[in-house]
């Protein structure tokens, strides 16, 4: 059976390659919301409790006949830094749009954005590709545009709750152009969109709080073809694994259907993180008409070239830069300082460890630590650095200490295991937990001689030529002395052993 | 009668000279409204008025010396009435509408507190038409307000109750708004002064939107110095109103004053040739012709203008507001606001919710909301809203060209005076070209007044409608000034 998708005969050897444009939701940590004085942020350590809901609210978050919008100048200055920091050309004049919709959580009935006339176009931004991030690829942004956010619904016990604490809170929506061709460089696009914009201090980055949410447009072609395909929008995937996860399921589900001679249909998607699908939310042929139309409560929002230009002057550094920097700095490879300072708490945090005793020596170990077992930790239990119970000087101690062979590397990520569950001091955890490594030759030899009496199948094969059991002697002698020795010395006692 | 008096000014010398106080004339107001069966009132707020009425009153012995402050507080005792498309924190405000029959808003519109605090008491809530969609305040929830005088006709719309209210004697003045030109005609057919200030003169904060890029507050009173003082009052910019605009406010009440019959002396005229069309009333030609006159014999110059896109303004108004109105009205879901009937809440689904809930709303505010989410729907935009944006631009225009030879515009208010209740309630096409004289200066955001100038043979007033440049409020109250001195309005 032939099949014909996009003027191209296709089968099961068809090579397809997959389109991705993403759309970006960046909540904006102003103190009030875009067009009203209620607070919009949870501070820090605030959590949301019951009595909470519907706190944050004035007239005009509710939507009470009468209010108006007054536009947050705070809201507008972040969005122009996100404009600068992506290489948008920021507009002098752009436009407020009514986005019209019904549903229980959008008091208004409307909701107000930006269509036409958008704050920021024309951007791009550079992404890391490779096991070392060593190939670069520049990703276009169509536009940055402003806009309030909807409340929330809550649907339990047979009602449906609304908490409009969320509506009103400044967003800005992100929209690349489909330049992405795999869920990788979606992923690389998202994480370093996260990291300018976290760096910008313009978003606190809580993804579990929909900070920082993304919507995929996932269309597939045969290599070669030009043309797009049909696409479907995965909507609200907030953790950028589950971004790529969704993407290649819909990639992969789209090729399925084409191959099978159906025919796609452009609609849109969610995605179910627990059976990793997607599913249909709605067809395109039942999408809302949003009657767009500007809005004449709002006057178009004019800047003068000198006020973006003083915004510019007055950027921190950002990722790409500081990544360079690092790499000069530090000496830092530019994976290690890549994946450094996509995280802006980290970055802070790896040169405030480093700075301790002036420990540039160091590090390359800080690095490793906070890359390795600290960032797995950080990762899994989605918590900030700054929220955990590390502190920079246990990194600058660990590192010395590893540095000095006073612990082995192995040790040390112990250490920093106990570090994260209880904190306290690293010399104390080293010495309580007796991780002092075993650098004395003479507390070795008899626990090796042992292992080399004990086993002498393996003593056999070593000296038939197979080098690779010396590594089982190591390991052995590790596991004896708890993981104290010096691994290099043991290694090379082993050896001694075994030829002696 | 204690209540018949035509100025504040009069007002406060009888409150200086002891011979009346705020909480007497509060009072007095109070029985004249619940004798009277106008239906100009939606919601009465006797308890607070009286409450602020004894205080002012206790204040003006105690604090002021029995004489009233009139520069710090130019409203001091001053009761006026409120159109109930205005909020006001914990007073029921329901634009008229089944659909905010229950609404309390939790805050009070810019315009109400800037006269509280001048002094000003607040009588309560004013009839109006449903969002203030209509021009003969047929289209009320609450049922009709009727005419001031003759029982049979309508007072105009939108903010008929306010129109009755002052005319009867209800409240000195009274707030209205202004959208196609709800202020100045039941202005002129109740036979007072009305007058919508330049668009972004008066915050909008608190005035339930019909039409956003319209709607204005305006006030509506027995003479052009009275609306010039409230004018005065609630003007300036406001935060809270993005759209209005940081101009000076003059002090338009001694204008009022000051200005002389002689002032028509070199006052350029204009009279746009658009505006005297067939269809007027011959009466009403006649007596704007004759005020014409004169102007022209006391030394106006009068000059005839130009504004060639008038024929379009109320076919791209309607479409503007319309479109304008149905997002506006958005919010009237039922979820926040908006009664819930009990048959919505056997709705099985959202949208079978929403249908039920909306159906509340009265057939004119259906009309424009089917109309409006029509003229906005993709693929209707463009020849629809922006073309009427375009047009709307053009008309601006008109009146910029025309304003370079002129200080005023000056028309009949509306082609007829005061019609009878149901005479065109069944033709809403005909009821829209009522507006076809203020439509106009709406469109293009000016300031404008009607000023009654005479009567026709049943005794039903005439009003004569000026319009002066944007912000140009000085030149349209002393022209307005003119015209009532040589009507023989008040002296």
């Amino acid at each position: 059976m032939s099949v014909q998708y996009l003027g191209q005969t296709v089968d099961h050897n068809t090579e397809f390659e997959t389109v991705i444009g993403l759309e970006v939701h960046v909540q904006l940590a102003t103190d009030s919301k875009i067009f009203s004085s209620a607070k919009s942020r949870l501070t820090l350590g605030e959590s949301v409790s019951e009595e909470s809901v519907n706190a944050n609210t004035t007239e005009v978050c509710a939507g009470h006949p009468g209010t108006l919008p007054a536009l947050n100048e705070k809201a507008v200055d972040y969005a122009i830094r996100a404009g600068l920091a992506t290489n948008c050309k920021i507009n002098l004049k752009s436009v407020f749009s009514r986005k019209h919709y019904f549903y229980a959580d959008l008091p208004k009935g409307y909701q107000i954005s930006q269509f036409d006339l958008p704050l920021c176009e024309h951007g791009f931004l550079d992404i890391e590709l490779g096991e070392q991030g060593e190939v670069t690829k520049k990703i276009g942004i169509t536009r940055i545009h402003m806009e309030e956010d909807a409340g929330k619904s809550v649907h339990e016990h047979g009602f449906s709750l609304v908490n409009l604490n969320r509506a009103g809170t400044p967003l800005v929506e992100v929209v690349s152009e489909p330049d992405m061709r795999s869920p990788e460089e979606a992923g690389a696009y998202l994480r370093k969109l996260y990291a300018i914009v976290t760096c910008l201090g313009i978003c606190d980055g809580n993804l579990q709080e929909g900070n920082f949410r993304c919507d995929a447009n996932v269309s597939v072609r045969p290599k070669g073809v030009t043309k797009f395909g049909t696409r479907a929008e995965i909507k609200n995937v907030n953790s950028f694994r589950f971004v790529e996860k969704a993407i290649e399921y819909e990639a992969e589900r789209q090729r399925q259907v084409i191959l099978s001679g159906d025919h796609l249909v452009q609609e849109t998607r969610l995605y179910d993180s627990q059976k990793n699908q997607t599913y249909t939310m709605r067809a395109k042929e039942e999408a809302e008409d949003y009657r767009y139309f500007p809005d004449p409560d709002l006057l178009p929002l004019v800047l003068e070239s000198s006020q973006v230009e003083s915004i510019r002057a007055s950027l921190p550094e950002l990722p790409d830069q500081m990544r360079d920097r690092f790499m000069k700095e530090y000496a830092l490879t530019r994976y290690d300082a890549g994946l450094i300072t996509s995280n802006q708490s980290i970055a802070r945090f790896f040169e405030e460890s480093v700075s301790i005793a002036d420990g540039r020596s160091l590090a390359k170990t800080v690095a490793n630590l906070l890359i390795g077992e600290a960032g797995r930790l950080l990762n899994e239990a989605a918590v900030s650095i700054v929220e955990s119970k590390f502190r920079p000087e246990h990194f600058s101690d660990l590192a010395r200490l590893i540095l000095d062979k006073t612990i082995s590397v192995t040790a040390a990520k112990q250490v920093v295991i106990i570090l994260w569950q209880e904190g306290g001091e690293v010399s104390l955890i080293v010495d309580r937990e007796g991780l002092r490594q075993v650098n004395d030759l003479s507390a070795l030899e008899p626990i090796i001689q042992k292992i080399i009496d004990d086993n002498p199948k393996q003593v056999e094969e070593f000296r038939a030529g197979k080098d690779k059991v010396i590594g089982f002697f190591v390991g052995q002698a590790m596991k004896a002395t708890q993981g104290k020795a010096n691994p290099a010395m043991l290694q090379e006692l082993v050896i001694q052993k075994l030829k002696g | 009668m204690k209540n018949s008096m035509n100025t504040i000014q009069e007002i406060h010398n009888a409150f200086d000279a002891g011979t009346l106080t705020p909480l007497e004339l509060t009072r007095t107001y109070f029985e004249t409204i619940k004798s009277s069966n106008h239906n100009a009132w939606i919601t009465l707020c006797e308890e607070r008025a009286l409450k602020q009425a004894e205080e002012l009153t206790t204040d003006l012995k105690d604090k002021h010396g029995g004489k009233v402050p009139r520069e710090a507080l130019p409203l001091f005792g001053i009761p006026l009435g409120i159109k109930d498309v205005l909020t006001m924190d914990g007073v029921r405000t329901t634009c008229a509408s089944k659909m905010l029959d229950n609404y309390i808003p939790p805050y009070t519109a810019t315009a109400v507190i800037k006269l509280e605090h001048a002094g000003a008491i607040s009588l309560g809530k004013l009839n109006m038409d449903e969002f203030a969609m209509g021009s003969s305040n047929e289209n009320s929830a609450y049922g009709s307000v009727l005419h001031p005088t003759h029982a049979d006709r309508v007072p105009g719309g939108s903010s008929g109750g306010s129109g009755t209210a002052v005319a009867a004697h209800h409240c000195v003045a009274a707030l209205g708004t202004d959208t196609g030109g709800s202020i100045r005609l039941p202005a002129s057919f109740c036979g007072i002064v009305g007058m919508k200030p330049t668009y972004g003169r008066i915050s909008r904060y608190g005035q339930i939107a019909f039409a956003s890029s319209l709607d204005q507050i305006g006030p509506m009173a027995k003479s052009v110095q009275d609306a010039a003082l409230l004018c005065q009052v609630m003007a300036g910019i406001d935060a809270k109103d993005s759209t209005t605009a940081d101009v000076e406010v003059g002090d338009w009440f001694q204008t009022a004053i000051k200005t002389k019959i002689d002032d028509a002396k070199g006052l350029r005229v204009g009279v746009p040739k658009e505006y005297f069309i067939d269809g007027i009333d011959d009466e009403v030609k006649n007596a704007i012709e004759s005020m014409i006159q004169k102007l022209k014999s006391e030394g106006a110059e009068i000059v005839p203008v130009t504004l060639p896109h008038t024929e379009f303004a109320v076919s791209t108004y309607y479409v503007i507001a319309v479109s304008e109105a149905s997002s506006n009205l958005s919010r009237y879901d039922g979820v926040r606001f908006g009664v819930r009937p009990s048959e919505a809440m056997k709705a099985v689904t959202l949208v079978d919710f929403y249908k039920k809930v909306r159906s509340n709303f009265g057939a004119e505010v259906k009309r424009r909301i089917i109309l409006g989410t029509f003229a906005l729907s993709s693929g209707f935009y463009d020849a629809y809203y922006r073309k009427a944006a375009q047009v709307r631009r053009l008309m601006r225009t008109d009146f910029e060209n025309a304003f370079q030879q002129v200080d005023v515009i000056v028309s009949p208010v509306s082609p007829s005076t005061a019609f009878k209740l149901g005479e065109k309630s069944k033709d809403p096409l005909k009821m829209y070209l009522t507006d076809i004289f203020t439509i106009p200066a709406s469109m293009a955001g000016l300031p404008a007044m009607s000023v009654p100038v005479a009567t026709d043979h049943q005794g039903l007033s005439i009003g004569m409608h000026l319009i002066a440049p944007r912000f140009k409020e000085e030149i349209l109250i002393k022209a307005g000034r003119v015209v009532e001195l040589l009507a023989g309005g008040v002296k």
